[in-house]
């Protein structure tokens, strides 16, 4: 708690430093601001959060997730992140971390699966589901992604995903690309990273999940495509829809030897 | 919705078993599964309705083909889509190309509208400032877009109304309306053409770029 207080102080202060600054130069007022925010992450609460949902007896049929296979066998949580969406031969699909997590609170612990995904990001059990995928990346950090291409569903997905990258639509035009096909582009003052690429560490796919200071919301990867189509103007992305599971296998690949830094802070 | 996928791919296996394809499957499937994918994935919210990616035109369909493909359109095919985009350009009614850049400048610096969060009675914005430099003042200002600075000082418009100022005057109406009839995959919304402004609200826009008393002219 204490540790929010002293960030939204830092955050405050920021915002009346930058523009003092601007005569200086802007861009350096705003990187000040930026490393303010790298003194104190409120993403280590929901860590805790997640951490302590993946260990507890819960739902209907009254069981932990210890039991969960996350792609490297049951209970195993560590370098999983890294390694997804990939596919699972339990399920016979592809599945990102947040799918995967809702299909095993589904089958050890009786919750719905379908009643989660309809769910409203930090709501109820989606907001649980949030947690322990900001608990399952941090227990990767500083490992490098390494996305398997070896089942023909993952390259198929990765193939679809380029597709979805690369389609312009809705009232403006916009794809994936028109921000993220470029290196060293901005809307307004914020960086874009390239991701047709590995875009270095931390940056982009390697990024998220990530604590959103604006709001002072923690955003999943699924939040975080569902924020982007909804700024390109497109209609709404099913939750875990194939779509968004294929455009991340896409970004993931891409990133393929970016170190994680997940979960990241944000602007 | 989860259902889908094993069997899209089943159907898609079996039909690479029938032509004996051992290379994985082709361009075609690839581009017929995605639209089975986007049209199961995808849903109407608030304004945002799910035909915005379910029927694009032409145009969007052409460039993303290109860009998936990495190698530009071709001349030919660049030439007929950047045609039909200039038969859509709708001329100012009463021939009058330059508003109140003042005006203009709110619409250029409003990124609002049009997302599933809006609503039918947002004011939509230009969304100039998220992609170009245009006021020096403004030191917010994105970079996908070339800078628009000086803009018409740079062209040598000191007096917009000048029939030598025509051409220019006409082609900033004409972009602003329409990019791609002058750039047929260009990064720019068609502004005019998909609602976004209205004609007074392009006509504000061109004042802004081109009065000579705007500030992107100081």
């Amino acid at each position: 708690m204490k540790k929010v207080t002293t960030l939204s102080m830092a955050v405050l202060l920021a915002l009346t430093v930058v523009p003092a600054m601007a005569q200086k130069t802007a861009s350096q007022g705003i990187d000040e601001y930026r490393a303010m925010l790298q003194d104190g992450n409120p993403a280590e609460l929901f860590e805790a959060k997640g951490e302590d949902l993946w260990k507890k007896a819960r739902g209907p049929k009254n069981a932990s997730l210890e039991k969960c296979d996350l792609g490297k066998g049951p209970g195993v949580v560590k370098g999983v992140f890294v390694e997804l969406p990939r596919y699972f031969a339990d399920t016979q699909r592809m599945q990102d971390l947040e799918d995967r997590l809702v299909t095993c609170m589904e089958k050890l612990q009786g919750f719905n699966a379908a009643e989660i995904a309809k769910t409203p990001f930090g709501r109820g059990e989606m907001a649980n589901v949030t947690a322990l995928a900001t608990w399952i990346a941090a227990e990767s950090k500083g490992q490098k992604f390494n996305l398997s291409q070896a089942h023909p569903q993952e390259k198929t997905f990765y193939e679809v995903g380029k597709r979805l990258f690369f389609q312009r639509g809705g009232p403006h035009d916009f794809s994936c690309a028109s921000c993220h096909g470029e290196e060293g582009k901005r809307i307004r003052l914020q960086d874009l990273p390239i991701l047709t690429k590995n875009p270095g560490d931390g940056v982009g796919f390697a990024a998220w999940p990530a604590y959103r200071v604006s709001n002072g919301q923690m955003w999943s990867m699924q939040l975080r495509l569902n924020d982007c189509y909804r700024q390109q103007r497109f209609p709404y992305p099913g939750f875990a829809s194939d779509a968004t599971i294929a455009l991340s296998t896409y970004l993931g690949v891409n990133a393929k030897g970016a170190a994680s830094v997940a979960p990241a802070i944000k602007r | 919705m989860k259902n889908k996928t094993p069997l899209i791919l089943a159907s898609l296996s079996a039909a690479l078993v029938a032509v004996g394809c051992a290379s994985g499957p082709s361009v075609a499937e690839l581009n017929a599964l995605t639209d089975k994918i986007v049209k199961a994935s995808f849903r109407d919210q608030g304004i945002a309705k799910a035909d915005r990616v379910l029927a694009t035109d032409e145009t969007n369909r052409a460039c993303s083909e290109a860009d998936v493909a990495g190698k530009p359109l071709d001349e030919k095919a660049a030439k007929a889509i950047e045609a039909a985009n200039m038969k859509t350009i709708k001329w100012p009614s009463d021939g009058k190309f330059i508003g109140d850049w003042k005006q203009g400048e709110a619409i250029a610096q409003s990124g609002r509208g049009l997302t599933w969060t809006d609503t039918a009675t947002t004011v939509n914005g230009g969304n100039c400032y998220n992609c170009h430099q245009m006021d020096k003042k403004e030191i917010s200002y994105g970079t996908i877009g070339p800078s628009l600075y000086n803009y018409g000082k740079i062209r040598g418009v000191s007096n917009p109304d000048d029939p030598a100022s025509k051409a220019i005057v006409e082609y900033t109406w004409g972009k602003i309306w329409n990019a791609k009839a002058y750039n047929a995959c260009s990064n720019m919304p068609r502004a005019g053409h998909m609602g976004i402004l209205n004609e007074s609200q392009v006509r504000h826009i061109v004042g802004l770029l081109l009065d000579p008393k705007s500030p992107v002219n100081q």
